[in-house]
């Protein structure tokens, strides 16, 4: 009962935080909406049993990744959004449509997925049996992730490179 | 244990815990301050108390009556949970850090930290990571050249030692199998031919142990890393627009960051709690409780004393260090970990 209050009270949360991120004008209160998104969902991991994924989600996630967006937005001196003409039709058909088409989704995933409800605590939390996962029956996901995270960081590295100097003339 | 007595029992560990946390925490500033005096060879507080004992309270009851100055055009709502997220990151993560073997009180076995989840390494690495949102946003809110400045280049430098400071905690985990502080030093129990102790540091890590001391500080801005608020270089840096409680806030803040890094640095590589126990058994309870003080208090001078000695980096050559030296060393020795117990089990 008390897990049931928990869950909705974060997925409120979560749900409230998205909402905000999108709302919001100014980039930097998007970026901490972000953050408590990103926090909810680690209590919702955290519900579910998955101890190891939630604590990973916000060491990575909360805590590095959304830093350095933050980062990033504070360098930049992004400045609120600036208001355009926007049309009324877009408001009145997109936000109706974008709810329609989310029950939609919501409906066909339910009703064709096997299990119906997931207990709390289903998942697998210790660290051992996830690493057992991944160097085991997810090995080869595994290493292709670290390649592309390499190349990743090969483009970055490129794109953050000082240009090449002309050559200059003796 | 049922779920009532199991609250109560946590909300009294939580109440002393914070109430010995924040005591110590005004007590370090004293222990700074007396310390580097003598190794500057002048005495530090003596007026306030006997060797200046009230000096924190002192120091508490003025911030509490200073000006609260909020400086114009500041971003409002990030101005004024900057310094509490830096607070509420610092103080939570002393709650899964044990000081002592589980005690047993009527009946009731009550284990000596607030949580003990089975990740309570990660807990701190988490907090850790979170705890740069406190200095980023002071910086930025702040509406000033020097606070953005000081701000950015403290977040830069946290983030980048955070990685080292990770991968020297692995190593212990190759060692004792487990994130649960408890059992981690659990695992460090017993000697080596009847009298070392067998702590990790005796077990190989003393690389990994000056890998993460360095990087811790530079995790929690001190000398030989405080370039982000030290005052000839950024003013103040991110705290610079700062007064009163905010900025005594952020003091607490970094001071409750030193302690929970010795606190951890006992718990990973000395052993813990461990020392030679003897006597009844009250005494018995008790002695693991005071070893574990002794040792932190032990890192908390080595802390101070660094701070007398050293100069500070320059913000290239400490970037430089953490990125072209620390990774690839805190790699080298989980590497050298790995492949060590690999070879022996």
């Amino acid at each position: 009962m008390l897990h049931l209050i928990v869950f909705l009270i974060f997925g409120a949360v979560c749900v409230a935080g998205a909402v905000n991120l999108v709302v919001q004008t100014h980039p930097i209160n998007s970026a901490l909406s972000l953050v408590v998104v990103m926090g909810s969902l680690a209590v919702e991991y955290l519900l579910l049993g998955a101890e190891f994924v939630a604590a990973v989600q916000v060491i990575v996630y909360a805590g590095a990744i959304m830093v350095l967006f933050v980062f990033v937005i504070m360098l930049l001196n992004a400045g609120e959004e600036e208001h355009t003409k926007g049309s009324h039709v877009a408001w009145l058909l997109g936000v109706p449509g974008l709810l329609i088409g989310g029950v939609l989704i919501a409906w066909v995933l339910i009703s064709r997925s096997a299990t119906r409800t997931v207990e709390i605590g289903a998942l697998p939390g210790p660290p051992k049996i996830i690493g057992w996962l991944l160097f085991h029956d997810f090995l080869l996901p595994f290493e292709v992730t670290s390649i592309l995270v390499l190349i990743a960081i090969m483009g970055a590295v490129v794109l953050a490179a000082k240009p090449v100097s002309a050559k200059k003339e003796i | 244990m049922s779920i009532t007595t199991f609250i109560i029992v946590s909300l009294i560990k939580i109440v002393i815990a914070l109430f010995v946390l924040l005591t110590a925490v005004a007590y370090t500033v004293w222990l700074e301050r007396k310390v580097v005096g003598h190794m500057q060879n002048r005495w530090g507080p003596t007026r306030v108390g006997p060797f200046g004992l009230l000096q924190p309270m002192a120091d508490g009851v003025k911030f509490l009556f200073k000006e609260d100055l909020t400086p114009p055009h500041v971003h409002k709502l990030l101005y004024t949970i900057a310094p509490m997220l830096a607070v509420i990151f610092a103080l939570t993560s002393i709650s899964v850090i044990p000081i002592g073997n589980p005690v047993t009180i009527h009946g009731l076995v009550i284990p000596l930290q607030i949580t003990d989840v089975n990740i309570g390494l990660l807990v701190i690495l988490g907090i850790t990571s979170l705890g740069v949102y406190g200095v980023a946003l002071a910086g930025w809110s702040s509406n000033s050249k020097y606070s953005l400045l000081g701000g950015l280049r403290a977040s830069a430098q946290m983030v980048s030692y955070e990685i080292a400071l990770g991968l020297s905690l692995v190593s212990i985990l190759i060692l004792s199998g487990s994130f649960s502080l408890q059992d981690i030093v659990n695992a460090q129990s017993g000697h080596f031919w009847g009298f070392i102790p067998r702590w990790n540091i005796f077990q190989g890590q003393i690389v990994a142990f000056f890998i993460y001391l360095t990087a811790a500080y530079a995790e929690t801005n001190r000398i030989p890393f405080d370039l982000p608020e030290a005052e000839t270089e950024l003013v103040a840096g991110y705290h610079t627009e700062y007064s009163a409680m905010k900025f005594a806030m952020f003091f607490m803040a970094e001071y409750a960051n030193m302690i929970t890094v010795a606190c951890v640095a006992t718990l990973l590589f000395f052993g813990g709690w461990s020392g030679p126990v003897f006597g009844p058994a009250v005494l018995r309870a008790l002695l693991p409780v005071f070893w574990f003080l002794a040792k932190v208090f032990v890192f908390l001078f080595v802390y101070i004393w660094v701070r007398g000695t050293l100069p500070r980096f320059r913000y290239d050559q400490l970037m430089a260090f953490g990125w072209k030296f620390l990774l690839p060393l805190a790699i080298a020795n989980l590497v050298v970990t790995a492949l060590v117990v690999a070879l022996k089990g």
